[in-house]
């Protein structure tokens, strides 16, 4: 099974990414989630505040509007899409994720099937 | 805290127990209770604590399941009705064989026809009171479908009407599910170092508490003593497993004298009562390699020999991934690294193990192949779910010094 990590973090997490015992407990858990063989692809994303543009059709017209929506306290830090066997082993790497001690979520996303 | 909050706490398994064992309806008991709870909510604030809030609860609570009888005009109506005002003050009612109606609960969830995974959490819930979502992060389930797992099981008493007299003779065949459901509540409890959760709170004390009282109703089960002593000799510890600013510490260079003896004394003491049973378990087998440990820091002198054989007979017994990880690096310490390592490398399909890794890391720094350790270290980290040891794990790995092994490194730019 598919599943997203989909991994949030506060406005104080994304500012700590630079702390050096942060970077190497993600390096860790990176090394450990692709070393396992479970991660197929994952990203961390860039400040908020880099987001651009949304798109949207409003009543079939195009709308681009610029971002980001700052209404939100935590924002999408990064993902990960990893194949496990059932949701109790994609909990369990939820779990290990180094956001979660500092704040952050995890929110888990079964992926659709991809079509044959 | 509201005075209706510390009778949830103190009392809900208890008074659930006393319901459900007169109604032999778990989901209707703990529905009547959660009605008796919200009555306590609004009425205490405004007329007072009661003197006795138990039996305001319990009264509340018949109350409830009365009406509610009344209103479904079943045919089991005037059987319910009766047992329920058969009995006059319940909150008095314990103290019959077994000793307290929780534990009678215990044995009831522990049924053969019961879902084996739906046996802990419906233990957990119904005679600890911890909530769905609790046990679903306890025991690392989503809260769904442990949500329908309890749901599923308490139709199911309900439907079978699964007998709330056990009888003596069943004991013995429930009692391992029971005793699994005791510990791990304590793990539960254990885990919880920081002590956030407020479900979780007391925990490990209640859990000791419940083994004291299978042992008082099972004095023939040499487990439940084994059981009770690794509980205890653990709970002894619980003091120095953490240094001031929440670090991991682990056995190996905790201080003893931070330890609490007379816990000790009384686990070796049960411990050995349950060994003149004469009959060996792997839950008094892990609660002797406890004994050894403890031992070990206290004269400063380890028996290594014993400690490898403690374990070659758990590896027998009940072959844990966990069993197998502590075996190598017992037989490391007897037959050096190199023998713990070739153990490690035996055992297949470890590769999200976290303790697997921290073994292996250990392994290969006596062995010299730093390298090697730094990376497995590295893997460990990511694989711990707690903040404390993930870093202690790092910092192991930093104290070996050289550059971060390349593989991996910046794949992902978090």
């Amino acid at each position: 099974m598919r599943y997203a990590l989909l991994v949030y973090e506060t406005e104080a997490g994304v500012k700590g990414r630079g702390d050096p015992d942060y970077q190497a407990a993600y390096k860790a858990y990176i090394d450990a989630i692709y070393g396992s063989g479970v991660a197929i692809a994952g990203s961390g994303l860039q400040d908020a505040a880099t987001t651009t543009t949304t798109f949207r059709l409003v009543h079939g017209e195009r709308q681009i509007q610029d971002g980001p929506f700052a209404d939100t306290k935590e924002q999408l830090a990064g993902f990960f899409l990893i194949d496990v066997p059932d949701l109790d082993k994609a909990l369990e790497w939820a779990a290990r994720c180094p956001s979660t001690s500092r704040g952050g979520i995890v929110e888990i996303r079964l992926a659709l099937e991809q079509p044959t | 805290m509201h005075p209706a909050e510390l009778a949830a706490r103190a009392s809900y398994g208890r008074l659930l127990s006393i319901l459900a064992v007169k109604t032999h309806d778990l989901a209707g008991a703990e529905d009547a209770l959660a009605d008796a709870f919200l009555a306590a909510l609004t009425r205490w604030p405004v007329d007072g604590v009661p003197r006795n809030p138990d039996a305001w609860l319990l009264t509340a609570a018949r109350r409830r399941l009365v009406d509610a009888a009344r209103r479904r005009r079943t045919r089991d109506e005037k059987h319910v009705l009766l047992q329920v005002n058969a009995d006059g003050d319940a909150a008095a009612d314990d103290g019959d064989f077994f000793g307290d109606e929780r534990l009678r609960l215990l044995f009831v969830c522990a049924h053969p026809s019961i879902d084996a995974a739906a046996r802990t959490p419906l233990m957990l819930q119904t005679v600890l009171g911890l909530d769905a979502a609790r046990i679903a992060t306890a025991l690392r389930v989503a809260p769904k479908t442990m949500g329908q797992r309890l749901w599923r099981a308490k139709t199911k008493i309900r439907e079978l009407r699964i007998s709330f007299d056990v009888a003596a003779e069943d004991l013995p065949e429930r009692s391992f599910a029971v005793l699994e459901a005791i510990y791990a509540a304590f793990g539960s409890g254990w885990e919880d170092v920081a002590g956030q959760a407020a479900a979780s709170r007391g925990l490990t004390e209640e859990a000791i508490w419940l083994a004291r009282l299978t042992v008082r109703l099972l004095p023939e089960e040499p487990e439940a003593r084994g059981l009770l002593a690794l509980m205890l000799f653990a709970e002894a510890r619980a003091k120095a497993r953490r240094g001031e600013d929440g670090a991991y510490i682990p056995l190996t260079e905790q201080d003893p004298s931070r330890w609490d003896p007379r816990c000790i004394a009384e686990a070796e003491a049960i411990l050995k009562e349950a060994a003149r049973m004469g009959c060996v378990g792997s839950l008094q087998l892990e609660a002797a390699v406890q004994s050894a440990h403890v031992d070990a820091r206290r004269s400063g002198s380890r028996d290594d020999h014993g400690l490898s054989l403690l374990y070659e007979a758990l590896v027998q017994m009940a072959p844990t991934l966990g069993v197998r990880v502590a075996h190598a690096i017992a037989l490391s310490n007897t037959e050096g690294p190199a023998r713990g390592l070739e153990r490690l490398d035996a055992i297949g399909s470890a590769h999200d193990y976290q303790p697997y890794w921290s073994a292996r890391a250990h392994l290969l720094e006596r062995l010299g192949r730093l390298d090697e350790a730094r990376e497995a270290y590295n893997r460990a980290a990511g694989l711990a779910e707690e903040d404390g040891i993930r870093r202690w794990l790092l910092a192991k790995k930093r104290a070996l010094g050289g550059t971060a092994g390349a593989s991996g490194a910046n794949r992902d730019g978090v």
